[in-house]
């Protein structure tokens, strides 16, 4: 089926061009990283990880959400959702390797990456979120295959991929709560020591995941034959905005503890991100970009007449994406290390090496998500090729 | 087409299994010839739980601080980049305010206000970076101790996320060219690892006192917790002493007597 | 053969690219490499033999590296007692530098004939004096 991603249009030719070209920027950058060491990052002894890991945090989320498809359509038989619980699949697949890549580059010695396999440590977290990140790869990327497969020779598809089908919905959930467990245990980390943070990771990534899954849906309209139709288009804005609601709402849980309970390490990093500490103000004007994206989004979203407004979709989503990338793929893993564990402020802002590997990494999974959009929808375009001829 | 496929899967996983089982025996008889055996030194200090009592009433001014950490950091290697970002220290200084937060009030003492405190790893009992560590790089030895492989070490910096007291540094640059002058009896490291106070095993295995303890004049006593008649028991016993952030339970194993300016013994 | 040029030219590029480390080194065999093993600090030893016999530490030293590494660092066991019951610091500064003071030739000639590149001395220091 991998032949389909070889013929395409210009368009689509000169979109893998770009995509190759950021790749090779951003290997060609890492590559400067891997000889000098992660000094070229902004990360410092104070803010230890940065923009890497926070990224590998919201992605995780991303691909996580994918059951936000499956549950309706393989649990509830929302028939609905048949022809996107693919894009979702492929959309988790993409976002898995992004992760992966995420973590390999924050590495200081990436070439002993495999020293977690030689030496498995069941007491760390970060094993777990292997097993069940590595897992959750393989179940989305059989399922998908699998099922688009028997699709173009016109069968349902085979009887042992339901099992697994079954097994990766209760797989999406522990991939973002062992994810969470990466911070939530930590001892002297007040802002993520808090019981609520796996239910806020699954709450932004299913109003983030879905929200993406929908512009790409708008964009693959536009773009090509492929119509999500407009039911489950709003069906899965809905899931967004209550998603998002959620979010916040646990957000806002968060900060009626820190205040009222008036403890001092847990209302600083707050304090830092939205109003600044001692001067430092480094994260105040994306923190309340965020609230205010949030807000809007989710009013847009809940209002019937504007959600129904397919010119007005696109931007609500892309708000309620953009919010809960800057809360989670800034916001919270930065202002964990603000302040240290001493109470000094050291602050943290990328630095362009840094921010051309990332742009690197999401070229890398954008490509692995075009040729497996264009593979699915040419198996489509066959298919209605065959039904009508 | 089925019949051939699954024959050659089948082959081909009895294979793969063979040959993974056949490296792993290899790589397990191999390499120790017979009847050899591995010791502890004679000489080694030894202890069921080692322990540091830094008495702050000893550290008269900054110099004095300042003098453990040099000793300690060329004993080390650590190198010196002069810029805080890439900052790599064993034991460094923080006030009472920053070493001991939420410990303080606006009323302290000028003396205690003021002082410099040194700060380094405090080996805890229950030591959250060993937890977090994917590789067990990072380990508590039977003393006590909580040491680094850094053969082993991933750079993945989960343990200075985890560790509550600030006492990891990374190698974000290769340390090398930093260090002053490079003691030849001990490694450096190499960039992208982890690195952190290691209470002078090398040294201890070799019948000596930490760096630092040398250094201080009396100011740091060093011994085994679990001995009664060890002078860090006797002295804990005979004085009020405080720990880093005692509520989260990591029990650290090292101690500060804050004696307000009163002379101890 | 439909497009059999093309297909042919295709092998042709495969197999050139393939063989490319072959070609390139035609002729030009490294010469075989001779660890040197007369430092003074050896000469003057009574008895010339390693921690264990010759042989074992040419095949298996790496292994004996590794166990030695483990063992020091993560057990705290320092001294290494070998099948004919002498005994030896662990240390690589300390006791194999000691006798191979020449690190440069005596390790590195065999790594670099097999482009084996260790980490060691990335963190260990490969002797003051011979650098």
């Amino acid at each position: 089926m991998l032949e389909k991603a070889l013929s395409g249009s210009r368009r689509y030719w000169a979109w893998v061009a770009v995509l190759l070209a950021l790749i090779a920027v951003g290997f060609s950058t890492y590559l400067k990283q891997y000889h000098e060491g992660l000094g070229i990052t902004g990360m410092s002894r104070d803010v230890s990880w940065g923009l890497y890991i926070a990224q590998f945090t919201f992605l995780v989320g991303v691909a996580a959400s994918a059951v936000m498809v499956a549950i309706p359509y393989y649990l509830h038989n929302y028939k609905k959702f048949g022809k996107i619980v693919i894009l979702g699949e492929f959309l988790a697949v993409a976002s898995v390797i992004m992760c992966i890549l995420f973590i390999f580059v924050d590495l200081g010695q990436p070439v002993r990456v495999l020293n977690v396999l030689l030496h498995p440590t069941p007491h760390s977290v970060m094993f777990w979120d292997m097993i069940v990140l590595s897992g959750y790869l393989l179940l989305n990327l059989i399922i998908g295959w699998t099922s688009l497969g028997a699709e173009r020779k016109g069968f349902p598809p085979p009887s042992w991929v339901k099992p697994l089908i079954y097994i990766a919905i209760p797989w999406a959930v522990s991939i973002h709560t062992v994810t969470a467990f990466l911070y939530a245990g930590l001892p002297g980390r007040s802002h993520w020591l808090t019981a609520i943070m796996a239910a806020r990771f699954l709450a932004s990534a299913f109003a983030a995941g879905p929200a993406l899954l929908v512009i790409l849906c708008l964009l693959l309209r536009r773009l090509s034959t492929f119509d999500a139709g407009s039911e489950s288009i709003q069906a899965l804005a809905k899931i967004v905005a209550y998603a998002m609601s959620a979010n916040v709402f646990f957000f806002l849980l968060e900060v009626f503890t820190a205040f009222y309970s008036h403890i001092p390490e847990h209302m600083a990093p707050i304090r830092y991100l939205f109003f600044g500490l001692e001067g430092h103000q480094g994260l105040v004007g994306f923190m309340w970009s965020a609230a205010i994206l949030a807000f809007v989004g989710i009013g847009l979203l809940i209002n019937p007449s504007t959600r129904k407004n397919e010119r007005v979709l696109p931007f609500a989503l892309a708000a309620v994406f953009i919010a809960a990338w800057i809360d989670k793929g800034l916001g919270l893993i930065v202002g964990g290390f603000i302040p240290n564990p001493m109470g000094r402020i050291t602050e943290y802002a990328p630095t362009f090496p840094e921010i051309w590997i990332t742009l690197g990494v999401y070229s890398i999974g954008l490509l692995v998500l075009t040729v497996l959009y264009k593979v699915a929808i040419a198996v489509r375009e066959e298919e209605s090729l065959a039904a009508h001829g | 087409m089925s019949v051939t496929r699954r024959r050659f899967l089948k082959l081909g996983l009895t294979t793969l299994a063979g040959v993974g089982g056949a490296m792993a025996l290899d790589g397990f008889w191999r390499g120790s010839a017979e009847a050899s055996e591995v010791l502890t030194d004679q000489k080694a200090l030894k202890a069921k739980h080692w322990a540091m009592v830094i008495d702050s009433d000893r550290l008269k001014s900054a110099e004095n601080v300042q003098r453990m950490i040099d000793a300690c950091h060329r004993t080390h290697n650590v190198p010196d980049f002069g810029n805080s970002k890439d900052e790599i220290k064993w034991m460094g200084t923080e006030t009472y305010e920053h070493a001991f937060p939420g410990q303080e009030n606006g009323y302290l003492n000028e003396g205690i206000k003021e002082k410099l405190f040194p700060v380094l790893c405090n080996h805890c009992e229950n030591p959250a970076c060993v937890r977090v560590c994917p590789t067990q790089a990072t380990f508590k030895r039977p003393d006590g101790i909580v040491a680094m492989d850094y053969h082993r070490c991933i750079g993945c910096r989960f343990c200075m996320a985890a560790c509550a007291f600030g006492a990891r540094s990374f190698n974000f640059r290769d340390p090398r060219p930093f260090i002053k002058q490079v003691n030849p009896d001990f490694p450096t490291r190499t960039k992208g690892v982890v690195e952190k106070c290691n209470f002078c095993v090398e040294r201890l295995e070799k019948g000596l006192p930490p760096a630092c303890v040398e250094a201080s004049n009396g100011a740091l006593i060093f011994g085994d917790l679990d001995d009664p008649n060890s002078e860090v028991r006797q002295v804990l016993a005979t004085h009020y002493s405080i720990r880093r952030k005692p509520e989260l339970g990591t029990e650290p194993s090292v101690y500060y007597l804050i004696g307000g300016g009163e002379e101890h013994a | 053969m439909y497009k059999g040029g093309r297909i042919i030219a295709g092998l042709l590029l495969f197999a050139c690219l393939a063989l490319m480390p072959f070609l390139i080194n035609i002729g030009k065999a490294a010469a075989k490499p001779s660890p040197q093993v007369n430092t003074p600090f050896i000469q003057q030893l009574t008895t010339q033999t390693c921690v264990e016999p010759a042989a074992f530490m040419k095949t298996e030293h790496m292994q004996l590296l590794n166990q030695w590494r483990d063992a020091a660092l993560r057990d705290g066991k320092t001294v290494y007692v070998n099948s004919q019951g002498q005994s030896f610091p662990i240390s690589l500064e300390n006791s194999c530098l000691k006798c191979h003071s020449n690190p440069q030739q005596f390790c590195n000639t065999c790594h670099t004939y097999a482009a084996v590149k260790p980490y060691c001395w990335d963190c260990h220091n490969q002797g003051g004096t011979s650098q």
